[in-house]
C-alpha cells in the first residue's frame, strides 16, 4: 500500500482523534478545543444538555457562549433566550461568556480575543464557525444537539472530508478587490453545493497578498459553497495576528506535498474584479461592471463576513466627505467593541455619521433579518453579509445583493449598485 | 421503525434553512412556533395542508445555509415522517440524524416522484417505492456508526448509552 501524505484538515482531525492518520470518508470521534453557541442555538443546546443528565460542562474554558444574534435583546422572547445562555454561563462559570458591552459578533470576537488558536478543532452551533479556518484551525458548523453532546463529553463525531485545493495565483491589481471578491467569485464558479461535505483549502502566492481580515471573510463563506470547513496554512500574517492574542500553546500544520486532493481549482487574482451576488443565492455572481441598473433602498456594512476593521476603514475611505443618497438607509455595524472603539479613534464613526449613515453597537441584527434594518416588501438591499436567500433580511419579497465594503459604501452614495471608482473619480 | 408510508410534498433544489424556518421566528424555539411556520415561504400554509406522516421530497442541497437545528425540528414537529432528497447540505444532514428525523438520499427517485404520490421509504433496507407508478429505487444506506445513532433514536440517547455522567 502506498501511503500518501495528509492535508492540514486531515492532520488536525487525526491529532484530535488520537490516531496517526485519517482517510476521507472515515467517521471519527474527535476531541474539541472550543465549543461555541449563541443566543439562538445555545438555548436549544442547553435544553439537550440538561436532558443528557450531565451536570457540568467538560471544560469551562472551552465552552463559549455569545449573545449576538438578537442582542441587545430585540424583544421579550429574545431577552429570554439571552437570559438562558447568561444563566447557564453563570452557573457553569464559563470563562468565555461576553455580555452586551463586551460582546461582538461571535466570529469576529473569538479570533480577536485569541480564543481560537491555529491547529485547534472548533465546533460551533453556527454555520459560519468555519471562519476560524483563516487561522489554520479546523472549524465547522454543527447543530445544537452536537454542541450539547460536546459540552458534556468534549467530543464530536465527524466525517473526514475530502479536500478541494484552491490555488490563488497573482496579486489583485484591480482597485478595491478584497477577500470577499475572491470567495464570491469562487462560489460563483463552483456553486452553492460545489464543495458540499468537503474542505476548501486555500493555497498559493495570492494568499500572501490578502490580509487576515480578508482571509477571515473567505473562510467565513466556505459554507456558502456547502463546504465543511475552509482552511489556510499558517504563515507570517497568521503569526503576527495571533501574537499577543493567543496565550495557549498551539501547533500549526501544513499539508504534505503528496497529500491527496479531490479536486484542484485555480483562480487568477490579477484578473479579478469586485463581485456582486444577485438574489437569491450567493453563487449568482457578476463582475461589478456587469451589474446594470439596480436601485437600492438600504446598504448594510457589517456581519461576521465584513464587520472587521479593514472593512470599516474601506467604507470610511469611500464615504469620506460624501453624502448617502436621500431615501437610502446606510447601516454600519462593527463586529466587536474593540473595532467600534478603534473606529471612534480613527474618525471612522464621524465620517459615517457626517455622510448620513447609522453606526451601531455590534450585533448580527439585519444580517439574518433579525432587527436593526428589516426590509419591507419589494425593497432591495446591498449588504456585505454572506447570504441573500429569499426573505433573509425581511419580507419574502425583498431582495438582498452581496458585495465587498467598498462597493457597498459607493452604492450607498449613488443609491444604486455601482463601482467605488464612480464615486472616487473626482478625488 | 425504519419504514415510512405517506403522501408526497415535492420541493425544488437548494431549499435553504431560511425557507424551512425563517430567522424572524427564531426568537422562540418551541415546537408550536416552529411547526406553525415550517416551509411557509415555499408552500403557503404548509402546516394547514399537510397530514401527519406525509413525506417531503426535495431536489439537491436540501437544508443549505445556517446551522439552525430549528430547521429539522420544524419539519419533524410539523409531522413529516421522512425527508428524501437528491442531496442534503451537510449541517442539515447531521442535525437530522442527531435529532432523529429520518432522511434518505436518492438521485433518481426524486425525478420520478410528484406531489400527491404515495410512496414507501425504507431507510434501513435502502429503497423507495412509488405506489403510484410502481417504480422502485435503491438508495444508499447509512454507515454502521450512523445506524447506531438512528437505532438509539437520536444522538443524545446514543451518548447516554455510552457515557455515565456523575455530575
Ligand atoms: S453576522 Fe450573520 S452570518 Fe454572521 S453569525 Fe451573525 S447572523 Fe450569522
Amino acid at each position: 500500500m502506498i501511503i500518501v501524505g495528509m492535508t492540514i484538515t486531515e492532520k488536525i482531525l487525526a491529532a484530535h482523534a488520537g490516531i496517526e492518520r485519517v482517510r476521507s470518508g472515515e467517521l471519527i470521534n474527535a476531541k474539541v478545543d472550543v465549543v461555541l453557541s449563541n443566543d439562538i442555538t445555545g438555548p436549544v443546546a442547553i435544553n439537550e444538555f440538561n436532558k443528557l443528565g450531565a451536570k457540568k460542562v467538560f471544560d469551562k474554558s472551552k465552552v463559549v457562549m455569545i449573545p449576538d444574534h438578537f442582542s441587545p435583546a430585540k424583544d421579550i422572547k429574545s431577552a429570554e433566550q439571552c437570559k438562558a445562555i447568561r444563566d447557564f454561563a453563570r452557573e457553569q462559570e464559563l470563562t468565555h461568556y461576553y455580555e452586551v458591552g463586551q460582546m461582538g459578533i461571535e466570529h469576529c470576537l473569538l479570533p480577536e480575543l485569541g480564543i481560537v488558536a491555529p491547529g485547534d478543532l472548533v465546533i460551533g452551533a453556527d454555520s459560519h464557525t468555519c471562519t476560524y479556518g483563516a487561522l489554520g484551525a479546523f472549524a465547522t458548523g454543527v447543530g445544537s444537539t452536537d454542541v450539547a453532546a460536546a459540552m458534556a463529553t468534549g467530543e464530536v463525531w465527524l466525517r473526514v472530508p475530502e479536500t478541494i485545493k484552491v490555488v490563488l495565483k497573482g496579486k489583485p491589481t484591480q482597485p478595491w478587490v478584497v477577500g470577499k471578491d475572491v470567495i464570491l467569485a469562487l462560489i460563483g464558479k463552483i456553486g452553492v453545493d460545489g464543495a458540499r461535505y468537503q474542505a476548501l483549502e486555500f493555497v498559493g502566492e495570492g494568499l500572501e497578498h490578502l490580509s487576515m481580515d480578508s482571509r477571515f471573510s473567505m473562510a467565513n463563506m466556505a459554507i456558502e459553497a456547502g463546504a465543511k470547513n475552509g482552511i489556510m496554512a499558517f504563515d507570517e500574517k497568521t503569526r503576527d495576528y495571533v501574537k499577543g492574542r493567543v496565550n495557549k500553546p498551539f501547533v500549526f500544520y501544513h499539508s504534505d506535498p503528496d497529500a491527496h486532493y479531490a479536486n484542484e481549482i485555480e483562480m487568477d487574482l490579477s484578473q479579478l474584479k469586485p463581485q456582486v451576488a444577485f438574489p437569491h443565492l450567493p453563487s449568482n455572481t457578476r463582475n461589478i461592471d456587469q451589474v446594470g441598473t439596480v436601485l437600492i433602498d438600504q446598504v448594510v456594512i457589517g456581519s461576521c463576513t465584513n464587520g472587521r476593521l479593514e472593512d470599516m476603514r474601506i467604507a470610511a475611505q469611500v464615504l469620506k466627505g460624501k453624502k448617502v443618497h436621500p431615501y437610502l438607509r446606510l447601516i454600519v455595524i462593527p463586529g466587536t467593541q474593540a473595532i467600534y472603539q478603534q473606529c471612534i479613534n480613527e474618525g471612522i464613526v464621524d465620517i459615517i455619521i457626517e455622510a448620513g449613515g447609522v453606526f451601531s453597537t455590534p450585533t448580527c441584527g439585519p444580517c439574518l433579518g433579525g432587527y436593526m434594518g428589516i426590509l419591507a416588501k419589494g425593497e432591495k438591499a446591498l449588504a456585505t453579509t454572506n447570504r441573500n436567500f429569499v426573505g433573509r433580511m425581511g419580507d419574502p419579497e425583498s431582495e438582498v445583493y452581496l458585495s465587498n465594503p467598498a462597493v457597498a459604501a459607493a452604492s450607498a452614495i449613488k443609491g444604486k449598485i455601482c463601482s467605488p471608482e464612480e464615486v472616487m473619480e473626482n478625488d | 421503525m425504519t419504514k415510512y408510508i405517506g403522501k408526497v410534498w415535492r420541493v425544488g433544489d437548494d431549499i435553504d434553512t431560511d425557507l424551512i424556518i425563517a430567522a424572524r421566528y427564531l426568537n422562540d424555539a418551541s415546537e408550536e412556533n416552529l411547526k406553525k411556520h415550517c416551509l411557509e415561504d415555499v408552500i403557503p400554509d404548509f402546516i394547514g395542508k399537510i397530514q401527519k406522516g406525509d413525506i417531503l421530497v426535495a431536489g439537491k442541497n436540501f437544508g443549505c445555509g445556517s446551522s439552525r437545528e430549528h430547521a429539522p425540528l420544524a419539519i419533524k414537529a410539523a409531522g413529516i415522517s421522512c425527508v428524501v432528497a437528491q442531496s442534503f447540505a451537510r449541517i442539515f444532514y447531521r442535525n437530522a440524524i442527531n435529532i432523529g428525523l429520518p432522511i434518505i438520499t436518492s438521485e433518481e427517485a426524486v425525478w420520478g416522484i410528484s406531489t400527491g404520490d404515495r410512496i414507501e421509504v425504507d431507510v434501513n433496507q435502502g429503497y423507495i417505492f412509488n405506489m403510484e407508478t410502481g417504480e422502485e429505487y435503491e438508495t444508499e444506506t447509512f454507515p454502521p456508526f450512523i445506524q447506531e445513532i438512528i437505532k438509539a433514536g437520536n444522538l443524545l440517547n446514543y451518548v447516554k448509552n455510552r457515557v455515565k455522567f456523575n455530575g
